[in-house]
């Protein structure tokens, strides 16, 4: 909205627009109040912003390439020379799990998006419009539904060929019946209330409808659910890339590099373990700050 | 004086189902209603809850789609329109719901409720759009430095204020007003009913003031029609159905207004037992389960609305 008030200078105009937007600041306080006041959020928060850290910065915190072979350096234990030791190609370890949290917030990144804007087309389709559409779309969304996920994810892969594009097209494939449902849920409990009925009367197209009232009121839910997935999308990333149906090798994805280590496990322990931890940390980041957001959107909690 | 609404037989019927292979069973919500509203004029609509009075004004809006019967805005039929061709007719004619509390979009500022209406109709362009909204504001008592403020901050009186204000941004003629205040508690009953009334003489605006509270109708209406489980028993200028009512169950009504006097004594009967239900109404006259002076005429034949004296009109056996 523009000010009503014209011809004032710059100063007033700030101080004006923070006026008018002074509730608008205050819930966002009362947001950061919360959070601080949440301990596993912030616990979840910080291995979040370290995980997205490194992967900006991964040329700064390494000097060794991820790919690079040095066969005379291979399979050396943890030192000051590699702090993770190197593989059985000689590659640093250090450098390649740096490198792979690149590759996993690309992954999160990409299957996000993808997931979510299927899921929530579906979701809020069925329940907006109900009836027979619902029908033929859930039932669509149970097919789906019917597998693992695992074993479809696999299956998909092994069908578009085994790549990172790939995997990340079937990650998506199989995860977007969890936002669908969830759409789907909110949009039906939105649509029976009587601002719906209200704008209608005046006269709102649906698509009005839905984008600017059903919408915004499903979002949130669906945010929280993909925070507390995004540890899930890395956990079939990686079970993907152990079994070789994700990424290929050079990439260094973390699920591949705990393949890599696993027939040297025995003697030659960090070439799996430091990787796999990786996974462990940020998986337990996104549970965390997912459980956190829940709590603070959560409008019991909030005043 | 110009009809600016009239509806002739109207129908709202919903079905209900039990089971996949069970009946569908009709509610007779409004059962062949006829009535019209002049210009300027305010129309009370009067009855127990669950007679028909809400959805008959939201099915005169096209909220609901009406089940058979017509209804005519300016002497247009608008029974039957699409959603494009009745678009020019929703901005003429607005309304004011019941709840104050569900009726505004949590998320959206106030400014926005308001604005919206504008948005979709195009009456003004973006630019004066704010400043549109801040003189409606005014006109319901609010302050133009509330307009970022979301629904949750106000309370039960200034939401039912915003709600009439985003019924008037497109300067409707025609409003109804969905038991407006019923929701509300009697101090702020007065301020908004006497809000509408300044609205409506300053706007002139034609409403259809939907209510269960007799004093509240008494107040605010030029005329009043008594609804009972989906039909108009009685229709009467105000000071005629007040001083002189001639349905049973209007008399009924009437008699159950509390005085505030125990030394007085009630005249008239107070009812007994409950509203029959719409799926089963009653053969014959409706109220005839529960009315003291029925005859077995009553039980077999419908009465239907007739004119006395030109303006009192009335659905009953005992005067034919």
């Amino acid at each position: 909205m523009l000010n009503t008030v014209k011809n004032i200078g710059q100063k007033e105009k700030i101080k004006l627009f923070l006026e008018q937007r002074k509730p608008i600041i205050e819930d966002w306080k009362h947001t950061y109040y919360l959070w601080k006041s949440t301990p596993l959020a912030m616990i979840g928060t910080v291995i979040i912003f370290i995980f997205l850290t490194i992967a900006i910065f991964a040329p700064l915190l390494t000097s060794y390439s991820p790919t690079e072979q040095f066969m005379e350096e291979r399979l050396l234990s943890p030192s000051s020379q590699h702090i993770f030791g190197t593989d059985q190609y000689g590659r640093d370890i250090f450098s390649r799990v740096v490198y792979g949290a690149r590759v996993e917030v690309w992954i999160i990144f990409i299957v996000s998006i993808i997931s979510v804007m299927i899921g929530i087309i579906v979701g809020i389709t069925a329940g907006y419009f109900g009836g027979a559409v619902d029908e033929i779309l859930m039932r669509i969304t149970d097919m789906f539904l019917a597998f693992p996920r695992l074993i479809l994810a696999m299956v998909l892969t092994a069908v578009l060929g085994p790549n990172l594009t790939n995997t990340m097209i079937a990650i998506s494939l199989v995860d977007w019946t969890v936002y669908a449902r969830l759409g789907r849920a909110e949009a039906m409990k939105v649509k029976s209330q009587p601002y719906i009925e209200a704008i209608r009367a005046v006269g709102a197209k649906d698509l009005r409808i839905i984008a600017f009232h059903v919408l915004p009121m499903s979002i949130s839910p669906v945010i929280v659910q993909l925070t507390l997935r995004m540890g899930t999308i890395i956990l079939t990333a990686a079970g993907l890339g152990f079994l070789g149906l994700g990424a290929q090798p050079p990439t260094p994805e973390w699920g591949a590099i705990v393949s890599d280590g696993r027939n040297y496990l025995v003697n030659q322990w960090w070439i799996s373990t430091f990787p796999g931890m990786a996974i462990a940390f940020v998986v337990l980041g996104f549970n965390l700050l997912g459980d956190g957001i829940r709590d603070i959107l959560d409008p019991r909690l909030r005043r | 004086m110009e009809k600016l609404v009239e509806v002739k037989n109207l129908k709202k019927w919903f079905w209900t189902s039990k089971g996949i292979f069970g009946k569908k069973e009709a509610v007779r919500a409004v059962d062949k209603v006829s009535f019209y509203i002049e210009k300027r004029e305010v129309l009370g609509l009067v009855g127990e809850s669950g007679c028909g009075k809400t959805t008959c004004g939201k099915t005169i809006l096209r909220v609901l789609d009406p089940t058979a019967g017509s209804i005519f805005f300016k002497g247009q039929n608008i029974t039957h329109l699409k959603r494009k061709e009745l678009l020019k007719f929703r901005k003429r004619m607005m309304i004011i719901y019941q709840d104050p509390f569900g009726s505004l979009d949590p998320r959206m500022t106030i400014g926005s409720t308001i604005a919206e209406p504008m948005e979709i109709h195009k009456i003004i362009p973006r630019k004066e759009q704010e400043e549109k909204v801040i003189e409606i504001m005014g006109k319901v008592g609010l302050l133009s430095d509330q307009i970022n403020r979301y629904p949750h901050e106000f309370s039960g009186g200034q939401r039912q204020r915003i709600g009439i204000a985003r019924a008037l941004a497109t300067n409707p003629e025609f409003i109804v007003a969905d038991e407006c205040v019923s929701a509300l508690d009697v101090s702020i009953q007065a301020q908004i009913i006497n809000l509408l009334q300044d609205l409506q003489k300053e706007f002139g605006l034609t409403l259809l003031f939907v209510a269960h509270d007799l004093s509240v109708i008494k107040h605010i209406c030029d005329r009043v029609a008594v609804m009972y489980l989906g039909k108009i028993v009685e229709s009467a200028p105000k000071k005629e159905l007040f001083d002189n009512p001639q349905h049973p169950y209007t008399k009924a009504l009437l008699s159950a207004i509390p005085i505030p006097d125990p030394k007085l004594r009630r005249k008239g009967q107070i009812l007994m037992g409950d509203v029959p239900s719409p799926v089963n109404p009653p053969s014959g006259c409706r109220f005839h389960t529960r009315c003291p002076y029925v005859k077995t005429r009553c039980k077999e034949v419908e009465p239907e609305l007739k004119c006395f004296k030109n303006i009192h009109y009335i659905a009953c056996h005992l005067f034919s």
